[in-house]
């Protein structure tokens, strides 16, 4: 026993006594006196140094997307840096084109601020704010697939498109030990200010899809920023053609509804890709937008129906669906939302079938 | 072991018992950070300090705390844990100091926590019980044979890339492998100079 309590004893000295000269080293070696950074040549705001740009930003509250919540793994924290940067890093290159990378683009997750910084950003970024929610109902749309109305308390209204994003804060929990921020479509339409609607699929161990389907209770506060992203209907005549897969539908469903109440006349077919009946949802929602534009038609497609589903609508890959029902695309536009690979194979087939590429606009999950 | 000194456990650590081309460890980094000359010279570096700053602060931790209190079984954990600590230490320090060199070995550092060749190094040095300075002269040396074998690999893959047509199946870790092996195969010309067995 006494053995035990030693090794126990000694194993906590010598890693407090790690963590206490780790503690002092930054203390004393990291520089963290006050750095300034120039926004737009307009604005400036003071910041401690030594961390990273996306960090220092978002706690003058300026918030700059990132889907990855500062990992440098989704390569969504863009933004533009004129001066004091220093060189561009090996983390950086695989998210940055040529282009970019010529013009100064960086990830502001990976940049630090050593010293004083001109920068960047799109105006519409100003517009973002943090806000303070609280889970107004928590709905199962398919076995995998939860509904999270958020009611806005703080600010108590939100300005957004049809097709824009939010990020949602998940706070420490079992799976993470510090706050982390996830970016998910808003799917209600965007004339509610004041409440925003999520599509949230499952992910085995997914830190927030985790926090989101086995913690989040109905009257729990959550924090969100946004909004976020271009993704969103253009303002031509052509003809529309939308394809989703699974939590997919959310960006698309906001710009559905908000065609239905304006009644837009564009001719419109949304094809939706599920395995089987089960992970359909919200069908009845979209039929009943089909009569309310006559120019709208809902292809819903299975590609492994069971045969318990009685499945008499379209069959297959979302990709072959498109495929017989898409004669000539040259006068239509698409626009995409799920995984990278459906995407992918979707832009293929629309190319096929004579889509420009620049008429085609797609919202990956990665 | 006594009867070696410090210059001949370096010159063995390098040559002799390399241990990337002897004992295999460090593979995951030397494979996927040896296509180019510039960052198999950064890592190497890199891992050579690392590993010979450690080796000392191990023998230091192992000698004066681990071996009085007879706990020598947590020699696994507190070396994965001093080495941890010291590479954070590192990153800070060369952050502030040199700016150009963080941006050079700044993304490596991280990648070495968790290098086996550096826990490897620890372990043999306390399982053939050096002396500090055969300790510390194992560890530098452990570290620039690691260094010498990734720039080598790195300049024949460097090579290969401009100028060889590699068979589709064996492009990438395939040939690295097979480059490995023979490199292995050629400091086998070295055994029995000096053995550290």
């Amino acid at each position: 026993m006494s053995d035990l309590l030693l090794a126990v004893g000694i194993l906590c000295a010598i890693n407090t006594g790690l963590a206490l000269l780790l503690m002092l080293a930054e203390a004393v070696i990291v520089d963290t006196r006050d750095r300034s950074i120039t926004i737009n040549d307009t604005q400036i705001v003071t910041v401690p140094g030594g961390r990273p740009l996306l960090a220092a930003l978002k706690d003058r509250k300026i918030f700059i997307p990132s889907a990855c919540g500062g990992r440098g793994s989704c390569g969504l924290c863009k933004v533009t840096v004129i001066e004091g940067a220093g060189p561009l890093l090996a983390t950086e290159t695989p998210w940055l084109t040529a282009e970019e990378q010529k013009s100064g683009v960086r990830l502001s997750c990976q940049v630090k601020v050593r010293r004083d910084l001109r920068i960047r950003i799109p105006e519409e970024l100003f517009a973002v704010k943090q806000y303070q929610a609280e889970v107004a109902t928590l709905s199962d749309l398919t076995h995998d697939i939860k509904q999270v109305t958020l009611k806005l308390l703080d600010p108590p209204e939100i300005t957004f498109t049809a097709g824009q994003f939010v990020q949602i804060e998940v706070p420490p929990y079992a799976l993470t030990d510090e706050p982390i921020y996830r970016a998910y479509s808003v799917a209600s339409d965007p004339c509610q200010p004041s409440q925003i609607e999520l599509e949230i699929r499952y992910v085995p161990n997914g830190i927030c899809t985790t926090y989101v389907h086995k913690h989040l209770k109905v009257g729990d506060r959550v924090t969100l920023n946004g909004p976020y992203g271009t993704f969103g209907l253009r303002p031509t005549g052509r003809e529309l053609i939308f394809i989703a897969g699974g939590s997919g539908m959310a960006p698309i469903r906001a710009i559905l509804l908000e065609m239905a109440r304006t009644q837009n006349p564009r001719p419109c077919r949304y094809f939706f890709g599920a395995r089987a009946k089960r992970d359909l949802f919200l069908v009845e929602e979209m039929r009943r937008i089909e009569t309310e534009l006559p120019s709208f038609r809902f292809i819903p497609a299975l590609s492994a129906p069971d045969p318990d589903d009685r499945w008499e609508g379209e069959t297959g890959l979302i990709t072959e669906v498109v495929g017989r029902h898409v004669t000539n695309a040259a006068q239509a536009e698409a626009y995409l939302c799920g995984s990278p690979l459906m995407i992918d194979a979707c832009i293929q087939v629309l190319r096929e079938k004579g889509m420009p590429e620049e008429n085609i606009f797609y919202d990956k999950f990665a | 072991m006594e009867q070696l000194g410090f210059f001949t456990i370096l010159f063995s650590a390098v040559f002799t018992n390399n241990i990337l081309l002897t004992n295999y460890l460090g593979m995951c980094s030397f494979l996927g950070c040896s296509r180019e000359i510039k960052t198999a010279l950064g890592l190497g570096t890199a891992v050579s300090f690392v590993t010979a700053a450690t080796s000392i602060l191990n023998w230091l931790v192992y000698a004066y705390i681990l071996v009085p209190f007879d706990l020598v079984y947590l020699r696994f954990i507190v070396f994965i844990v001093v080495i941890a600590a010291f590479v954070q230490l590192v990153e800070m320090i060369i952050e502030r100091v040199s700016e150009p060199l963080y941006n050079a070995l700044g993304i490596f550092l991280p990648l070495i926590t968790v290098n086996c060749a550096i826990l490897g190094v620890s372990l043999f040095m306390v399982i053939r019980n050096y002396t500090f300075w055969q300790a510390f002269g194992y560890g530098l040396g452990a570290g620039l044979g690691w260094a010498l074998a990734i720039l080598a690999m790195a300049g024949i893959r460097q090579r290969l890339a401009q100028r060889s047509r590699i068979p589709r199946g064996l492009e990438g870790p395939g040939i690295a492998l097979i480059i490995a092996g023979t490199m292995a195969l050629a400091f086998m010309g070295f055994n029995g100079m000096v053995s550290l067995n």
